[in-house]
């Protein structure tokens, strides 16, 4: 077996080795930090595909960024000592529960089986990076400068809300 | 010369060599090559923590006007490796109720960010682990990870002082975090890559220090908050917090998170000096001798600056990173681009 398909199989049961864990463990300080490790095992699988730009992307964005607002949350506004059931209003819905990841899981392996998987044979770009730069400021500009405004908007939102109200009737 | 300036490559091209005559296949050599690294590393990194600890209580003591450490062996230059065998030899101690793996982990996880940050950096010429072209943006995403450990420890201590450091050590990381990266962004608008030899290679006629003086006083004060040392060392604050997220840490655990403080340091010392101070150039002495020197003496800044300012409120750290650093640090980025363009395509009339 080559190198790169056992650091596939690897990389592939600790991810999902650990987003089985943010789901069965009962603390939710020990789900975080799996999720967290769920990430970064992504970033792992950009690798072994040799998308070094978009792995890092991952562990800044998601494992860096993303995990550390959950961190934040869960600190916050946890009751109890932690346990998922004490903190989870959603969590006695079993029955809809199940309804609702039958049917996505259904649809997701429909359109998984649907899907004709080929493999790419364009040759690997040497300058991800550059490539990436290019593409952002021509062909997706428009995406690239809406996904800044639509960041913008977030922020003057979360300083409206965050700003202390002064002299309340 | 010639040799004393390549002797560590030298020595990365023997051992290959060897590997390859031993008769393993190229995978297996880079396998092994890849161990060797991380061996080198972690030696690097450890090294540089005994030495540094015991460099900083030397300093602090002239700062201080006092002898600091001088008892053990001469001039007190052996007390470091006292403390070490008495740390590794004490009780390990797991408060009562606290979370035990996550306690147990986090001075473990907290190496993670530091090793692997250390991959990347450019010890001399040709001498980086991997010369990654992502560069400072892999530098950038490792080590915004090492929020995590400290949230753990900080967690899973089940102590309230220890929770509390952590809220603040990742409020400080994350909001300091954000003008490190645009001090940073600015000389990579200038050479145009983000590849750490290239951006050495680029300041062969004048240090970036020069061309962007206010990114390297952002930097300067960013990396010191995101160290969490004196004058940001609110995370551990010992006067209000007992001793932060370190409370319930001792013996060797606490060792390695403070061993962990002393490698984070060094890296940033070590990039700040590859960024903005011309990396391993120098006359004369081999790239990697004017590498360490520089390294040691922005080292011995920070910690010139950690023995002459007092702590700061909790809430003057906010305003100040938010109100101040982070405009800045736009507005740096916005000047330096304005700045590139003319300069490649003039003025236009």
């Amino acid at each position: 077996m080559e190198l790169h398909v056992i650091a596939f199989w690897l990389i592939a049961f600790v991810t999902l080795g650990s987003a089985l864990a943010v789901v069965f463990l009962t603390n939710i300080v020990h789900s975080a930090l799996a999720l967290i490790l769920t990430f970064l095992g992504i970033a792992g699988l950009y690798l072994t595909l040799n998308a070094d730009f978009l792995a890092a992307v991952q562990v800044l964005v998601y494992a860096g960024a993303v995990s550390i607002l959950i961190v934040f949350g869960i600190m916050l506004i946890t009751r109890g000592d932690g346990r998922m059931a004490d903190t989870n209003i959603f969590g006695k819905y079993k029955y809809t529960a199940a309804i609702v990841i039958t049917a996505f899981l259904g649809v997701l392996s429909h359109y998984i089986i649907k899907t004709p998987w080929q493999m790419g044979t364009a040759a690997l770009s040497e300058n991800t990076m550059g490539d990436i730069a290019e593409l952002l400021f021509s062909d997706y500009v428009i995406p690239f400068e809406l996904a800044a405004i639509l960041l913008t908007v977030a922020m003057v939102g979360a300083i409206v809300i965050a700003r202390e109200v002064k002299n309340p009737k | 010369m010639e040799f004393l300036n390549n002797i560590f490559v030298y020595i990365a091209q023997w051992i290959r060599e060897t590997l390859a005559a031993l008769g393993f296949t190229p995978v297996w050599v880079e396998m092994g090559m890849g161990t060797v690294y991380l061996v080198s590393i972690l030696g690097v990194c450890t090294l540089a923590a005994l030495f540094y600890v015991l460099w900083e209580r030397k300093l602090a003591g002239y700062i201080q006007y006092r002898p600091g450490p001088n008892r053990l062996g001469p001039n007190g230059w052996f007390q470091t490796v006292a403390d070490a065998i008495k740390l590794l030899t004490k009780e390990d101690v797991v408060p009562c109720g606290a979370d035990k793996p996550v306690h147990l982990l986090a001075p473990v996880f907290i190496f993670v960010p530091t090793v692997l940050a250390l991959a990347v950096v450019p010890f001399g010429k040709g001498m980086a682990a991997i010369d990654l072209d992502l560069g400072i943006f892999y530098l950038i995403a490792v080590t915004s990870l090492s929020t995590i450990p400290i949230f753990m420890g900080g967690w899973g201590s089940n102590n309230k002082y220890s929770l509390l450091g952590a809220m603040r050590a990742v409020a400080q990381m994350i909001s300091y975090e954000i003008p490190l990266v645009f001090s940073l962004l600015g000389v990579v608008l200038i050479t145009g890559t983000l590849q750490l030899q290239g951006i050495v290679a680029a300041q062969s006629n004048i240090w970036f220090v020069f061309l962007q003086p206010v990114a390297f006083l952002i930097f300067i004060i960013a990396a010191t908050a995101e160290t969490n040392r004196a004058p940001f060392d609110l995370p551990e604050g010992e006067s209000e917090l007992t001793a932060g997220i370190y409370t319930e840490y001792s013996g060797m655990k606490w060792a390695l998170f403070f061993l962990a403080e002393y490698c984070n340091l060094f890296i940033v010392s070590a990039i700040g000096v590859t960024v903005f101070l011309g990396g391993w150039q120098g006359p004369l002495l081999p790239s990697w001798v004017w590498f360490l020197i520089k390294t040691h003496l922005l080292f011995s800044f920070f910690i010139w600056i950690r023995w002459t300012f007092p702590r700061i409120r909790v809430d003057q750290l906010m305003n100040f990173g938010w109100k101040f650093l982070v405009p800045l640090s736009l507005a740096n980025v916005f000047i330096t681009g304005i700045g590139v363009y003319i300069y490649y395509n003039g003025l236009g009339w």
